[in-house]
């Protein structure tokens, strides 16, 4: 099976470079760049290292009995990306990259940030290096996290307000792609997750591809064979790319990629580009996207900021057309639901983004059956969305209106619809016998 | 004969350069972008290019970011703007360029928007986000319409790039004078002439210079080493302070070298 896009950056019809002229030759000498260090075993060992001795790679391969025996089936394994330095996956790839802006000779990095997670992982790398930092984040998700705001200015970042458009995540990558386009010269633009030109796509699934090859790595040390499921969250996609990369050529391991279907698909009010978009063109790839007949690109909702985007990885839409990866959806209440379970069972406390895998293998674990095995990317902690959880439990407390979940699924291997064989609704809230 | 190719050769057999102006349609609303187009055309604009509102204007400044979400408000589709190049077409022989980004195009479908654009009267597009490597299927669709596809150079394009990109170059080039956005600047980068002086070694068709220019004086600097001037921010801004047609005037006289034509 090949793995790789054509020298464009293309995955089929997906992917590719769809940005003005001026950033081009940027985009070339990246793509170049990157092909030259990562064939340099130097650039390799220092990546390396540095993810063992500051990240603290690997992160443990962990049998969550307890949450096994109330999902009722399958035995579910955690990937642990939560016990990473900066509490999630994103720190993989921003060290990949900022070693990569030095090697380039670049004194600067910027990023684009939505809940603050990649913002943080970036201004903690430019500290390690001893980079300048600038992040773009939107007035209103710098509201909603100021915690995060306030790291990252500790860190020595400094973090510009972006009221454009939304001011959330997709206009602070507009913005961040203007502000390049300006400062082309001396500065490294990091992308966090599998969207954008090419070679971002590839570059950031190549440096979170760690997670995927410990995980089968560990699978095969611990438990003597491969999984026969792994559930990763998709927003942008940079988790579940990371980990599925790993088992692309093993056909009998099953993938399943989580959108955010935030309020219910039928509400409008989600993230599912996969699930409920088409095909477009956005921050400079071709991918699923959230649009209206006009070509406008519409607004995202989820619960996690992290998933907040309408937009997804161009080699996500894919895996998706191809069948390999199967892309489901999960609203916002049933991945509060799969919070609670973790956290009462296992005192993990997940990030909601990672929630939604959880809810997903609540649902999967007992028709896969005993004598199975299913890993979940637990790709952050949820310290960062305490505050959130919180004010949404106290509306739901208070009676606000209840935005019901959605039932309808639908996915996209081609082959199987899960409506047939998930369990009656009754089964999705089952999760509050344990709280 | 492309109306573009035709207004720009017959401004260089009368030894003038052309005004190109940007505005973008349904800014502040549909009837009200009609009568700035007309506006400018009336007033010295030689070659018109129509702006394709976009949620997500990678490109542009806030001037531009501004007038789209406006033009947005107001319920534009592309469909509109078609109808609008329509009527302006009954009144105008003025070349027009549908200026966008990617996606509304090819929401719309690449061949169906050039069968659309051609039968409405419109000689080229200009799309800001697809580089020459994505443009192949969009320029076969506009080579079957006779329209005319606009290539960009940025300072940042070696020589061996523009060659590349400039061996399918119809209409014009243009070449976009600043690393950066669109926007309204102060002054113009010197070494800008320099680069176009290189560019037209290499080509034969005429040269555009954008992004910046926002007044006579450098519509005037400009026009010394390019063959025609593109203001765009500017002109929005002037629509919207009430000012559209003295700034056109003003502009047309630097580029035209005398004044506008009555």
């Amino acid at each position: 099976m090949k793995h790789e896009p054509d020298a464009g950056g293309h995955f089929g019809v997906y992917g590719g470079r769809y940005v003005a002229e001026t950033l081009m030759p940027a985009l070339i000498a990246l793509d170049r760049a990157y092909r030259d260090a990562v064939a340099d075993p130097t650039f390799r060992t220092q990546f390396q290292t540095i993810l063992r001795d500051y990240v603290g790679r690997p992160s443990p391969l962990y049998l969550a009995t307890r949450l096994t025996e109330a999902y009722g089936g399958a035995r579910i394994f955690l990937k642990r990306e939560d016990l990473n330095h900066t509490g999630a996956h994103k720190i993989n790839n921003t060290i990949g990259q900022a070693l990569l802006a030095q090697r380039m000779g670049k004194r600067r990095l910027m990023a684009e940030t939505g809940a603050g997670q990649h913002g943080v992982a970036t201004a903690t790398a430019a500290a390690l290096f001893g980079m300048e930092c600038e992040i773009f984040m939107g007035e209103e998700d710098i509201r909603r996290q100021a915690p995060n705001v306030q790291r990252m200015k500790f860190l020595g970042a400094e973090v510009h307000p972006v009221s454009s458009g939304t001011a959330t995540l997709k206009d602070a990558m507009s913005e961040a792609l203007r502000a390049w386009v300006a400062r082309v010269d001396d500065t490294f633009y990091v992308i966090g997750s599998v969207a954008g030109p090419h070679p971002y796509p590839i570059m950031v699934r190549d440096f979170q591809s760690v997670i995927g090859t410990e995980t089968r790595r560990q699978s095969l040390d611990q438990v003597g064979r491969l999984p026969d499921m792994v559930i990763a969250c998709v927003g942008g996609g940079s988790n579940a790319a990371g980990i599925f990369s790993a088992f692309l050529d093993d056909t009998a391991v099953k993938l399943v990629g989580v959108e955010a279907a935030g309020f219910g698909i039928k509400t409008g009010k989600h993230a599912a580009s996969i699930g409920a978009g088409r095909v477009g063109i956005l921050h400079g790839s071709k991918s699923y996207l959230l649009q209206d007949a006009d070509g406008q690109v519409l607004n995202a909702h989820s619960v996690s900021a992290g998933l907040d985007y309408p937009g997804v990885g161009p080699e996500h839409s894919f895996w998706a057309d191809s069948g390999r990866v199967e892309y489901c959806h999960i609203t916002d209440t049933e991945a509060l639901a799969a919070f609670d379970d973790l956290t009462r069972l296992e005192g993990i406390l997940p990030a909601l983004e990672s929630s939604h895998a959880l809810a997903e293998a609540k649902k999967r674990a007992m028709i896969l059956g005993l004598k199975t095995d299913i890993v979940i990317n637990l790709s952050g902690r949820g310290d960062k969305d305490l505050d959130h959880i919180l004010s949404w439990k106290a509306s739901q407390r208070a009676g606000a209106k209840k935005h019901g979940a959605d039932s309808t699924r639908r996915c996209h291997d081609g082959k199987t619809d899960v409506s047939t064989v998930v369990p009656p609704r009754k089964r999705d809230e089952g999760g509050r016998r344990y709280s | 004969m492309n109306r573009i190719i035709t207004t720009l050769d017959a401004l260089k057999r009368q030894e003038k350069k052309a005004l190109i102006g940007y505005l973008t349609v349904g800014d502040p609303d549909l009837d009200g972008s009609e009568r700035n187009i007309r506006t400018a055309i009336e007033n010295g604009v030689d070659i018109v290019e129509l702006g394709v509102p976009f949620s997500d204007p990678t490109a542009d400044g806030p001037t531009i970011q501004e007038a789209g979400q406006r033009a947005l408000r107001s319920g534009t589709t592309l469909k509109q703007i078609l109808d609008i190049a329509k009527r302006l077409r009954g009144s105008f022989d003025t070349p027009m360029v549908l200026f966008s980004y990617a996606n509304p195009l090819f929401s719309y479908g690449y061949e169906r928007i050039c069968a659309a654009a051609a039968v409405c009267g419109i000689d080229g597009l200009l799309v800001v986000d697809l580089p020459f490597e994505e443009s192949g299927e969009l320029r076969e669709h506009m080579k079957r319409h006779g329209l005319v596809f606009i290539q960009l150079i940025a300072p940042t394009t070696s020589l061996e790039r523009a060659e590349t990109i400039l061996a399918q170059a119809d209409g014009f080039v243009y070449y976009i004078l600043v690393k950066g956005i669109t926007g309204a600047r102060e002054q113009l980068d010197s070494s800008v002439g320099a680069h176009v002086a290189e560019l037209r070694k290499r080509v034969n068709i005429p040269i555009a210079v954008g992004f910046g220019i926002s007044n006579g004086r450098q519509a005037r600097e400009a026009a010394v080493f390019a063959d025609a001037v593109v203001v765009g921010s500017a002109l929005v801004q002037a629509a919207r302070d009430g000012n559209l047609a003295a700034l056109v005037q003003e502009l047309a006289e630097a580029v035209h070298g005398k004044s506008p034509k009555a």
